[in-house]
């Protein structure tokens, strides 16, 4: 397909959107981390950090990870911004710890499935919900507003600039 | 009913649904929609008209070069300048206010000098300041707010001081409302000797402007936020001024001589103007003014003081909601910035897009005033000649919804 084609494709899908209910965006589960993100603050002693931010809508997200043989072992995050960057912030950061490395990237290529971000189907499993990202899984219907995705991507684009300077570390 | 309610019918796109409800475009400080006239002019100049002005013999060129022309001196007329060469067109507000600094400032500010501007401004007139301030060793200073969020002008005499060269100010804010004390500030200004240049990208499309009243140095505007098209803004400037000012870009069109080491530029306003412009936006901005200038700046602005109240009350109905700016109406324009409970802008402008609500979210271009108001973000609702009632209880709708989905209720 053309580049023309899919800029068309584009702008048509945008018109057809339909209209959606909005409690399938904001569900209950991401109003509490909203409200009540897990892991607030930063880490002592040895650490990895990054930070992210959204310069169009002023979002912004920090993270600290210890990372110990391979493995996540604790985060910490901050950040100020709208209900559904923040959430999956804080989602994101539960998620994390006790996870191995490759079991991050996994779960990082999985969340940008969902979301549309990175080619494929979206994985997960609409009659066993929560049973491949777990509570990141009530972040689906952001992928039903495109503009609204960059939201939920900058933690995760922020734990990737973070896990890249790990690999640039071990080399 | 609003008495400009019958205009609605000009605008198409206000014809439009949005998530299956009817349209209701509540982001005119970004850009304004454009009546059948405004396109009407733009497709007919391609269609009828076009050709590269200034310097073809034939016929198209000849009547490009009267259509461009034309476009600048009702800009002119629009605010009152004594003639169409005091207008420069350039890409829009920034580009002005950069051609100011660079023009201007580059090579008259020297190390202790000083630049002051609000801390209402957008960053189009606080950027090319930093950079210009940067690279000439002169500082910057800011005049501050009241608690009504009007600019405080009780610290005028301290702040301007006789160390100051040049004076920012916009005419209204994009985020408060606020109409800026370009009188107060202009008097203290002159007291010093400063040059006072006038960020009238809010003003100028939403009241009446008498530059030669107003007496300032420099005004910059664009035509987007005036019915008009993207992609062309005017700077006004005095004529001595302008005239010694350098250009900033060089290239085709500037020049009347042009040496293997050295050139001779056109006079003002061309020698700002360098390469082909927007020839067809010039045009459309002509038709704009037109539109404007025959329902009257005093009725525009009348209007919007009506649709502004209007919606300050509906908005005082909804519980939480706070207002950033001020409540005297005498003291704003229609931009009217917002928050609701601890509802993210973000979140806002999304429940009232799926309304068919059009709003602005976020910093709006202006991080040192949101710092100060201690806000990470605002919605904002701003109204024009085409906005209605219907539109705020669209949004008034939208936001008890928006209520209601984050539980506060």
């Amino acid at each position: 397909m053309g580049n023309a084609t899919s800029a068309e494709a584009l702008v048509q899908r945008s018109r057809k959107k339909a209209p959606m209910a909005l409690d399938e965006l904001y569900r209950e589960v991401i109003l509490d981390h909203y409200r009540n993100p897990r892991r607030k603050g930063t880490l002592d002693g040895d650490h990895i950090h990054a930070e992210g931010q959204n310069p169009s809508c002023g979002d912004e997200f920090s993270l600290d990870l210890r990372i110990e043989e391979g493995a996540v072992t604790d985060a910490a995050i901050q950040g100020i911004g709208c209900s559904i960057s923040q959430a999956s912030g804080s989602m994101m950061a539960e998620a994390l710890v006790g996870k191995s490395l490759d079991e991050v990237a996994e779960m990082t290529s999985l969340f940008k499935q969902m979301m549309g971000i990175d080619e494929g189907d979206n994985p997960v499993d609409p009659d066993r919900p929560g049973s491949v990202l777990g509570d990141l899984e009530a972040l689906q219907g952001v992928r039903k507003f495109p503009v609204r995705v960059k939201c939920a991507d900058l933690p995760w684009t922020t734990l990737e600039n973070a896990l890249q300077s790990v690999e640039a570390a071990t080399g | 009913m609003s008495s400009l309610a019958h205009l609605i019918d000009d605008f198409p796109i206000l014809g439009r649904e949005i998530n299956g409800h009817r349209l209701a475009y509540l982001d005119s400080a970004a850009t304004t929609q454009k009546p059948t006239s405004v396109i009407k002019a733009i497709s007919d100049y391609y269609e009828n008209t076009n050709a590269n002005v200034h310097r073809g013999a034939h016929t198209l060129a000849h009547e490009a070069t009267v259509a461009y022309e034309a476009g600048r001196a009702k800009v002119a007329d629009f605010i009152g300048a004594a003639s169409p060469n005091e207008i420069v067109f350039t890409r829009g507000t920034s580009a002005a206010i950069n051609l100011i600094a660079y023009g201007w400032g580059l090579r008259r500010l020297t190390p202790g000098d000083r630049i002051v501007i609000t801390l209402q401004e957008h960053h189009s007139n606080i950027v090319p300041w930093q950079l210009i301030a940067d690279l000439t060793g002169a500082e910057l200073a800011y005049l501050e707010l009241n608690d009504d969020y009007t600019v405080d002008t009780s610290m005028l005499e301290k702040v301007i001081d006789d160390r100051t060269k040049i004076v920012g100010i916009s005419g209204m804010s994009n985020v408060t409302g606020a109409i800026g004390p370009v009188a107060d500030v202009t008097a203290a200004a002159r007291a010093v000797g400063a040059i006072v240049v006038m960020d009238g990208a809010q003003s100028v499309p939403h009241t009446s402007t008498a530059i030669t009243e107003l007496d300032v140095d420099f005004l910059a505007f664009s035509a987007h936020k005036m019915l008009g098209p993207t992609g062309i803004g005017a700077l006004w400037g005095k004529p001595e001024l302008l005239e010694e000012m350098s250009p900033v870009e060089g290239g085709g069109e500037m020049i009347t001589d042009v040496g293997l080491y050295e050139s001779r530029w056109a006079p003002v306003p061309h020698k700002f103007e360098a390469g082909t412009p927007a020839i067809a936006q010039a045009v459309g901005w002509g038709a704009a003014v037109d539109y404007l200038s025959k329902i009257g700046m005093d009725e525009v602005r009348r209007h919007e003081v009506e649709i502004t109240k209007y919606a300050l009350e509906r908005m005082a109905e909804i519980p939480d909601l706070t207002v950033y700016g001020p409540t005297d109406l005498d003291k704003r324009g229609g931009a009217v910035s917002f928050e609701l409970g601890d509802i993210h802008a973000h979140d806002l402008a999304t429940i009232l897009d799926e309304e068919g609500v059009a709003v602005r979210a976020g910093h709006h271009c202006a991080k040192p005033l949101m710092r100060y108001l201690e806000v990470p973000a605002t919605a904002r609702a701003s109204f024009y000649i085409y906005t209605i009632e219907e539109d705020i209880d669209q949004m008034v709708k939208a936001l008890w919804n928006a209520r209601k989905l984050f539980g506060l209720d």
